[in-house]
């Protein structure tokens, strides 16, 4: 087996031109499928990006004034959200996996020490963070049932808040610092990079310590939905607003009473722009693909046929047919196996040395975020190339194995 | 050594049947030389090729040292080669990527004999046609008497029960002819069963024996008075 291993990189050493075009062609066919891959993988992610830090099922509810007559009431009137729409909700509606209100009152003057900032006021109850479970708390915790139960006098602050209000190296968690005059202690700090950063310019507080501070009852502003898996999202958002519509006695057109925003909508357009991605790539990549092993098919049949008086020559020293065919087999699969794998290993590098410059230097391209590339899918196109590689081989190898010597070595 | 019975070949074209083998009748004892003659076109090329089993036959029988060549799968017919035969051809067939010393291991090296083992053998038997300098030569470095040295050499170098040579003076000159003539003779006084095709009456001479073949039969079988004394 080594021997014969030695015998092949002897051969393949000989024919340097040779065995670095075939290797090449492989080489190359891989190389660019991984790279589009990656950067197909790119444009994916910096896009997603682009959605902020909110999960890519939400949908808000929220309220306004009515633009239409309706059961006797004339347009104008005011909308305002309760929590026990959210109970009717929740046993209305089949297929609601979160729900969740959010309460705003005026925003207002944040101050510690001599600092102030101007942020928006929220109130939120608990599962508020389970619907937007992909904000970081870098800091401190998010706010807890008990929170809630005892209505204590805790906030979580947006980072653009507590970088205004705190100085380097002043830890905020557990520092009292006033909303609109009243003393609250900061319990955690988010991000929430949506809207370019300005929703990190918030203080959010249990919701019920609100209701006790400024009063107005059971209300809220908006309410946040998040369907169930498998759930389609906008059959769910026409349910909901059925039914608050009804309850509110809204006009089933009236679109400013109640109003919504979905996020299945922006994700099917993105979905299809993606399909239309991946389609031109995975286009583009086979054709690279195809090429390669074409060029693998033409080099290994012209190998054969310009090696037949060599074939001839073995054969009539003693080398048996299946050691011709093997031989040429395991070149052809060396050539290729070797190439591809380099193709594979220095397309991965060049994109993790892409992705590792980009977050290294901060530097941001847009819709372009940390590239990357399925290795499952790259092996399974090095594995398809070899076998294909070996196949072309194959067919000639048989051939020149099965004529004689003589008529072999009167070929050359 | 070597028994053939009632051989016939046919090539067939198409529609057309040649029949160019017509029952040879082949007889040669183990230690001969023996020299085969014809026009071409009497077949001697094709008797050769059976002889060296690069070819089969349709009818008859050939008994090869023991043992019977019929209608043998081509990994049998490659052992056979390997083990009982040598070959020195016309273009002495030398692989060009090779030098002369891993020319002559070839035939080794399809025995599954070990790397070292080869480069031992293989440079003995290029000392014993004279080469032992050139065993790294590459085969565009050497004359046309050299390589066929190399090629003596590496159908020496297995063992073989019988070395057939095909026309191995065609392409030298009157130089190199009587030098590789007489490496030939040499190693046949060794104790080789040799078998040299060729058309030159001068070679032809040298030889123990010479099997005139003529149309597909052998005409006649004449025995070299002068070569079986020098042998004696």
């Amino acid at each position: 087996m080594l021997d014969g291993l030695q015998e092949i990189l002897f051969t393949l050493r000989q024919n340097k031109l040779r065995t670095v075009l075939t290797a090449f062609g492989v080489f190359w066919g891989i190389f660019m499928l991984v790279l589009l891959l990656g950067a197909g993988r790119g444009m994916q992610n910096g896009v997603y990006e682009d959605f902020g830090s909110d999960v890519l099922d939400f949908m808000i509810i929220w309220t306004g004034d009515t633009s239409v007559a309706y059961r006797g009431m004339g347009p104008g009137r005011k909308i305002q959200l309760k929590l026990d729409d959210i109970d009717a909700l929740r046993q209305q509606v089949p297929g609601i996996r979160l729900i969740a209100p959010e309460r705003y009152v005026d925003s207002g003057t944040i101050t510690y020490e001599r600092k102030n900032s101007n942020a928006e006021i929220i109130g939120v109850p608990d599962e508020y963070f389970r619907v937007k479970e992909d904000i970081p708390f870098n800091f401190g915790r998010r706010i807890n049932p008990l929170d809630l139960d005892e209505t204590r006098k805790v906030v979580v602050v947006g980072k653009a808040v507590a970088d205004r209000l705190f100085e380097n190296g002043v830890e905020p968690i557990g520092k009292e610092i006033r909303i609109k005059d009243v003393v609250m202690k900061v319990a955690g700090v988010f991000y929430d990079k949506g809207n370019r950063g300005q929703n990190s310019e918030r203080v959010v507080m249990p919701l019920t310590t609100m209701e006790k501070i400024y009063g107005g009852g059971e209300i809220t502003s908006n309410i946040w939905v998040r369907p169930q898996p498998g759930v389609d999202g906008f059959e769910l958002e026409k349910k909901v607003l059925e039914v608050l519509k009804r309850r509110h006695d809204v006009s089933p057109d009236d679109n400013r009473g109640i109003a919504s925003f979905n996020m299945a909508e922006p994700m099917k357009r993105v979905t299809g722009l993606f399909v239309g991605i991946d389609v031109f790539i995975w286009f583009v990549g086979l054709g690279t693909l195809m090429a390669g092993i074409v060029g693998i098919s033409n080099i290994m049949i012209i190998t054969v046929k310009e090696r037949t008086r060599e074939i001839g020559i073995r054969k009539a020293l003693g080398a048996t047919p299946f050691k011709i065919v093997s031989t040429l087999l395991l070149e052809s699969t060396l050539v290729t196996g070797v190439a591809g794998y380099l193709g594979l290993v220095i397309g991965v590098g060049l994109l993790e040395l892409v992705a590792f410059a980009l977050r290294s230097t901060g530097a941001k391209l847009p819709y372009f975020v940390n590239p990357g590339v399925d290795f499952r899918l790259a092996i399974t196109a090095l594995l398809l190339l070899v076998g294909v590689g070996v196949l072309a081989g194959l067919m000639p190898a048989l051939r020149a194995a099965r004529i004689t010597p003589t008529e072999a070595m009167r070929a050359g | 050594m070597i028994k053939l019975h009632d051989v016939h070949k046919y090539y067939r074209t198409g529609d057309q049947s040649l029949h160019v083998l017509k029952g040879v009748d082949l007889h040669i004892r183990e230690g001969e030389l023996v020299s085969i003659m014809g026009s071409s076109g009497s077949g001697k090329s094709t008797l050769l090729n059976i002889l060296g089993v690069l070819d089969g036959y349709d009818r008859g029988s050939y008994l090869l040292a023991g043992h019977p060549v019929n209608k043998l799968k081509e990994t049998e017919a490659a052992r056979l080669r390997n083990k009982l035969l040598g070959f020195v051809f016309q273009s002495f067939n030398l692989l060009p990527f090779k030098n002369a010393a891993e020319n002559v291991a070839l035939p080794l090296y399809y025995q599954g004999v070990g790397r070292k083992e080869r480069n031992y053998r293989a440079e003995k038997f290029l000392d014993m046609v004279g080469l032992s300098d050139r065993t790294t030569f590459m085969p565009n470095q050497l004359s046309g008497g050299q390589k066929q040295r190399v090629a003596i050499a590496r159908a020496l170098v297995a063992n073989p029960k019988v070395i057939l040579a095909d026309e191995p003076t065609g392409q030298l000159d009157s130089q190199s002819t009587l030098e590789i003539v007489a490496l030939l003779k040499d190693i046949h006084r060794r104790g080789n069963t040799m078998i040299i095709v060729t058309h030159e009456p001068d070679i032809a001479d040298q030889t123990e024996r010479k099997i005139i073949l003529k149309d597909g039969v052998v005409t006649s079988t004449q025995h070299s008075p002068v070569a079986a004394e020098a042998t004696n």
